[in-house]
């Protein structure tokens, strides 16, 4: 399956053996035949992808099982943990309940394109290293995504909205000084 | 998840027809919806996803009212200056629910159609036995662990909570919920489970949420929302209170006050006993403490939530006072 993006590049999706699969969410229910398949574009980090889906295949699972944009992770996978936040219309959404077929025509970022083209980091990303703020690093693309947005929406004023706002992000690590210390510099740096 | 057959609503004409068909539901921000087809408590046979219909997110504030397009996002209403000045209860209700991300889905609409987080009813392949999923199998949750669980407005079919924040400050300040064809109160859409906890709502087939009103007053100007939970963000009730409260010139008599009660019974609970006890009384505290305790007349407990009917009316008190000492 190939698409073109507005630059004209081509972009040829993984093979099928990385094809979203019964059982990732959902819990091992019994398969049931497909009403329809659709064939949907999603635009992510700026380029165009065409994806036959299942209907009820979410966000999460078209990104990493179909596209093999793992960056966002999948934790608790019910809306619960923060892990697959990326940004919907430059908003940040939980992709674990957004149905892929529903953001087609909207325009999707995720970790993988929160970098400049060179790999310059976002200060946000910067500022997590900087600050060590992760120990295993599984929550960390999730919280990244989050911060970003909620320095964006001015909710990282003081600690205490940083830790209000950023509350949907669990870490089970328990890096939360450290995470609260990088959004607070990376919000200084964006403002100044 | 049993997979179905996807819809794009593009008018509401469009979403009311689709939503009439057999096991047809509607998708605004998927928060409820995708989550509970995932526990394998809901199983449409055809979504139907109306986000995308246009001109049903608008928001609307002054004085005298606010009006809010049912696809308005949680967040976006939060954070509405009008909202913020004429509604602070709507406001502070609406940021102390949920996550940033889930504000950013999750619709005023679909709000108002979540579901109970019940845990029973959120497990259907471990308890079978639940009377909103199916009606008649019993209930799960009466002699299970209940600490969750409803003091007010139980039945012995289902002691499922509430578990919104919004609808506690909408019910407190009489807003209105526009379903096209008619519109009813909040505080009448959402239906005690009785006999029938399979019914929550009083909503058709085919009937599609349009928005809700709130009339603006001045207790609604006057408001707040306070939430007691088990952890500071990001959870549920464990008793939440949406009070307003309007003054007489003389700074201390109670001219109008609201009282709403979330995260301890079975709908979103006006407390009307609190306000007729304490409208035309001074703002003291002993009065309002003593006052409070008239909202759990009625109260049930299934021992593991007995602590609620405790802690509402403190929770109920604060928030009065609190409003007390602002200006």
């Amino acid at each position: 399956m190939t698409s073109q993006t507005h630059t004209g590049q081509t972009i040829i999706d993984p093979p099928e053996d990385g094809h979203f699969r019964n059982g990732g969410a959902t819990n091992g229910s019994i398969a049931q035949p497909s009403p329809t398949t659709l064939s949907i574009h999603l635009t992510i980090n700026g380029r165009d992808h065409a994806l036959d889906i299942e209907p009820r295949v979410t966000l999460l699972d078209a990104l990493r099982e179909r596209l093999h944009l793992t960056g966002t992770k999948k934790g608790c996978d019910q809306g619960q943990c923060g892990a697959c936040t990326v940004h919907v219309d430059g908003e940040r959404v939980l992709a674990c309940l957004t149905l892929a077929a529903q953001v087609e025509g909207r325009s999707i970022t995720t970790i993988e394109g929160l970098a400049d083209e060179d790999g310059t980091l976002h200060a946000v990303q910067a500022a997590f290293l900087e600050q060590d703020a992760f120990q295993c690093g599984y929550c960390t693309p999730g919280q990244i995504m989050s911060a970003v947005a909620c320095i964006r929406e001015g909710h990282a004023g003081s600690d205490e909205e940083i830790r209000e706002y950023m509350a949907g992000n669990l870490c089970r690590c328990g890096a939360y000084p450290h995470i609260v210390a990088a959004v607070r510099q990376a919000a200084q740096e964006l403002r100044s | 998840m049993r997979d179905f057959s996807y819809v794009r609503a593009d008018s509401v004409e469009a979403a009311r027809n689709a939503a009439a068909l057999p096991g047809a539901m509607l998708l605004a921000g998927g928060t409820t919806l995708v989550d509970l087809a995932k526990c394998g408590v809901a199983e449409p046979s055809t979504v139907i996803d109306i986000s995308h219909i246009e001109g049903l997110d608008a928001i609307e504030v002054d004085a005298d009212r606010a009006v809010i397009g049912a696809l308005a996002k949680m967040s976006h209403v939060a954070d509405h200056a009008g909202v913020k000045s004429h509604f602070p209860a709507v406001s502070e209700a609406l940021w102390q629910a949920a996550s940033a991300q889930l504000r950013n889905m999750a619709t005023i609409g679909g709000n108002l159609m979540q579901r109970t987080r019940c845990p029973y009813f959120r497990d259907p392949q471990n308890f079978p036995a639940c009377n909103k999923r199916a009606p008649g199998s019993g209930c799960s949750a009466i002699g299970g662990v209940t600490r969750g669980h409803a003091v007010l407005g139980v039945s012995e079919a289902c002691i499922a909570t509430y578990p919104g924040d919004l609808a506690i400050a909408l019910v407190a300040f009489d807003a209105e919920i526009d379903l096209g064809e008619r519109k009813l109160k909040v505080e009448d859409f959402f239906l005690a489970p009785g006999a029938t906890a399979e019914q929550e709502h009083d909503i058709r087939p085919g009937e599609v949420i349009m928005g809700i009103e709130i009339p603006g007053s001045a207790a609604a100007r006057r408001s707040t929302y306070l939430k007691i939970r088990d952890r500071q963000s990001y959870e549920f009730a464990a008793a939440s209170a949406a009070v307003g409260l309007e003054l007489e010139a003389d700074g201390r008599t109670i001219r109008d006050i609201r009282v709403a009660l979330g995260g301890v019974a079975t709908k979103p609970w006006r407390a009307r006993e609190v306000e007729d006890a304490l409208r035309g009384k001074p703002l003291d505290e002993a009065i309002v403490r003593k006052a409070s305790e008239l909202a759990m007349g009625g109260a049930v407990d299934h021992g593991a939530n007995h602590y609620k009917i405790a802690l509402a009316p403190r929770v109920i008190a604060r928030a009065i006072l609190k409003l007390g000492e602002t200006a």
